[in-house]
């Protein structure tokens, strides 16, 4: 069991909270950098899509896990990213500028989305955004001059400052890079009063806004940084993929972010990472478990949506917390033992929530 | 003229497709505040339940399309009492992500039966590609499947206003939309009637699948309609009964209108560019109620 104390108010923010943290976090940063050369390549670039998911799901994660506000279209600013940085790419501009840009596009498209969040809320903000991702869908396979249209659009190789990102390996650290990146970014985000205005209009729209929080203002940032993070998810994801269609943009793909934040534990950076990890290892298990399972079910084609069904039910019915919630449990276990008691994370017994009038 | 009231006819036989679905989704809304996603694959089942009836079990045409709603009503009730009840009172988030899942194993189950499978299936149905001309030879032509999902709709709308207005079943479920609490405190079983609302509305959406299978045929996807008619349901006012069957309408006449006379393309997203417009201008819909939330 370790004791903090505390001197000083800059402990309370500070990103590293005691020397452990800093041991082991340090010890991951080396094994992952490590890992790339010690695992054969189609595992590394599994690995390169778990750090592309994990980068789009701490985006939507802004938007539902710390402000609240519902997302049923993000595949849209995925796909906002990913196209800007086709086309830029094609048309010759530098990585680094490129990438910014793309995330700039996406979070402009993010305000747009963003400004009717003000009047509407919870589930009919989800339909909005429902009702813009599939337009955005609609309108990536109809502009054919710039996307390719249905047809698909393919991206050439890409250089970073000149070094060619020609391996999976290169790939691997170019997007670790870029996610340390995001984490870093939206952790330092949570401890400014932007990050902790969103955390108040997600625990009580009115008693933020009796704190002087700028409901507008705030959300649209949301809005905007959520999009703007999913926009760079999208332009490695392009690069990842080479060839970008509109039908990698459905409806189903925002739901899927959705499903990873839900798995990994709403609410945390964790969360997002884990969620994302554990849903590239399912879909990954559910195509080796093709091989030894019988064919009548291993054959089927309903096999990876009857899965995705059962984990998602089953992490909502048992463990609402979802994985990182599982962990947390786990490690207190082993520091406060033997004392844990089960009631210590026990749901609580929440009364409805109406959103009517009484 | 003729061509648009042409066009008005089948937009409207569509529409009421999506007014149904709609219908499902605003019953169990304004019963228990959750939005079911589940609701389009609910109606892909009692599409597929239908088939089994006619076909495997060789029932009559409209025997099997009534067996099919009562197993879908029962399959309704089975699902709030398993998977639902123990989620009473978590936010509305929670319970979207479970019907998502819900949506997503039935997509998934559906494809592993044997009969069913990934195939599309043809529902043989007795008034197949017959047709009724209104006004001589040269005059309205209507087929027949049209004006059997109107006419359905109708019936079905009227039985609706019949349980609502005049039995107590259906007025202790207008109670509980109301206020669970005072509901409660009124004598009438609150969950019960949850779970009788998710019956209901399983086999509202089952009655769409079974008239909109002579359309589209019978398919494991074919649940993705629904989500056509969540903007029905916003258009009409998500808490309004004849507002959802209003916003099908609406939806429905826009889309055809939209696929003929607008450029390829705009026929899948008329129906989302319309509730976009609807939000930004009305967002309580043609018939919510404006209602403050109070602290």
């Amino acid at each position: 069991m370790r004791f903090l104390f505390k001197t000083d108010y800059r402990q309370d923010v500070r990103l590293f909270k005691h020397g452990g943290q800093v041991f082991w976090y340090g010890l991951l940063l080396a094994a992952l950098l490590v890992a790339p050369w010690l695992l054969p390549d189609y595992y590394v670039s599994q690995l390169v899509f778990i750090w592309i998911y994990a980068i789009a799901a701490i985006g939507l994660m802004i938007l539902v896990g710390f402000t609240g506000q519902v997302s049923l279209g993000h595949a849209a600013f995925l796909a906002m990213g990913a196209y800007t940085e086709a086309y830029l790419h094609q048309h010759g501009w530098p990585f680094a500028l490129s990438l910014t840009f793309s995330a700039l596009v996406a979070g402009i498209t993010g305000v747009i989305v963003g400004l009717p969040s003000l009047r509407v809320k919870g589930m009919y903000l989800a339909i909005a955004t429902l009702a813009f991702g599939f337009i955005v869908e609609e309108g990536i396979a109809r502009a054919e001059s710039i996307t390719g249209g249905n047809a698909g659009k393919t991206i050439g190789s890409l250089e970073v400052f000149g070094l060619p990102i020609d391996s999976e390996q290169r790939f691997y650290y170019l997007s670790l890079f870029v996610l340390a990146l995001v984490v870093v970014g939206v952790m330092n985000l949570l401890r400014s009063p932007t990050g902790r205005a969103f955390v108040a209009i997600r625990d009580s729209e009115i008693s933020a806004q009796s704190m002087g929080i700028n409901l507008a203002r705030y959300k649209t940032i949301a809005f905007a940084l959520s999009a703007a993070v999913a926009g760079i998810a999208g332009a490695l994801y392009a690069h990842k993929l080479r060839y970008l269609s509109p039908d990698q943009f459905t409806f189903l793909q925002s739901i899927e972010l959705l499903i990873i934040l839900v798995i990994g534990g709403v609410g945390s950076i964790y969360g997002a990472i884990f969620g994302a990890a554990f849903w590239i290892a399912v879909q990954q298990f559910i195509v080796l478990a093709k091989d030894w399972l019988p064919p009548a079910i291993g054959q089927q084609t309903g096999l990876q949506p009857t899965v995705f069904g059962l984990i998602l039910v089953a992490f909502v019915l048992f463990e609402p917390m979802g994985l990182y919630g599982r962990w947390l449990k786990i490690r207190t276990f082993f520091q406060l033992f033997p004392f844990y008691r089960k009631g210590l994370f026990r749901r609580q017994k929440s009364y409805m929530k109406s959103e009517r009038l009484k | 003229m003729l061509q648009f009231l042409q066009l008005i006819a089948s937009g409207i036989a569509q529409g009421c497709i999506y007014g149904l679905i709609a219908l499902g989704f605003v019953l169990i809304y304004k019963a228990t505040e959750t939005i079911n996603f589940a609701q389009g694959d609910l109606m892909m089942l009692g599409g597929f339940l239908g088939l089994t009836g006619t076909l495997a079990l060789g029932l009559p045409f409209w025997a099997a399309f009534a067996a099919a709603l009562v197993v879908m009503l029962f399959f309704g009730m089975a699902l709030e009492r398993v998977v639902l009840r123990p989620l009473l009172g978590q936010p509305a988030f929670t319970v979207v992500m479970v019907t998502i899942g819900i949506g997503y194993l039935a997509r998934g189950l559906v494809t592993m039966i044997p009969e069913w499978g990934t195939d599309t299936h043809v529902l043989p149905v007795p008034y197949r590609d017959e047709i009724v001309s209104v006004g001589g030879s040269d005059g309205l032509i209507l087929s027949m499947e049209h004006i059997v999902i109107i006419a359905v709709t109708a019936l079905l709308i009227a039985g609706l206003y019949l349980l609502f207005k005049h039995t107590k079943i259906g007025i202790a479920m207008q109670a509980t939309s109301q206020n669970q609490l005072a509901a409660f405190y009124m004598g009438i079983p609150v969950r019960r009637i949850n779970m009788l609302v998710w019956g209901l509305s399983a086999a509202i959406s089952a009655c769409a699948g079974l008239l909109l299978a002579p359309i589209t045929f019978v398919h494991a996807n074919m649940g993705f309609i629904g989500l056509k008619a969540f903007p029905a349901a916003v258009v009409g006012g998500f808490g309004s009964i004849p507002g959802a069957l209003v916003g099908g309408l609406i939806i429905g006449v826009v889309e055809t209108l939209a696929g003929f006379y607008l450029p390829e393309g705009f026929k899948d997203i008329a129906a989302y560019i319309v509730v976009l417009v609807m939000l930004a201008v009305k967002p309580n819909g043609l018939f919510g109620e404006n209602l403050r939330k109070k602290v």
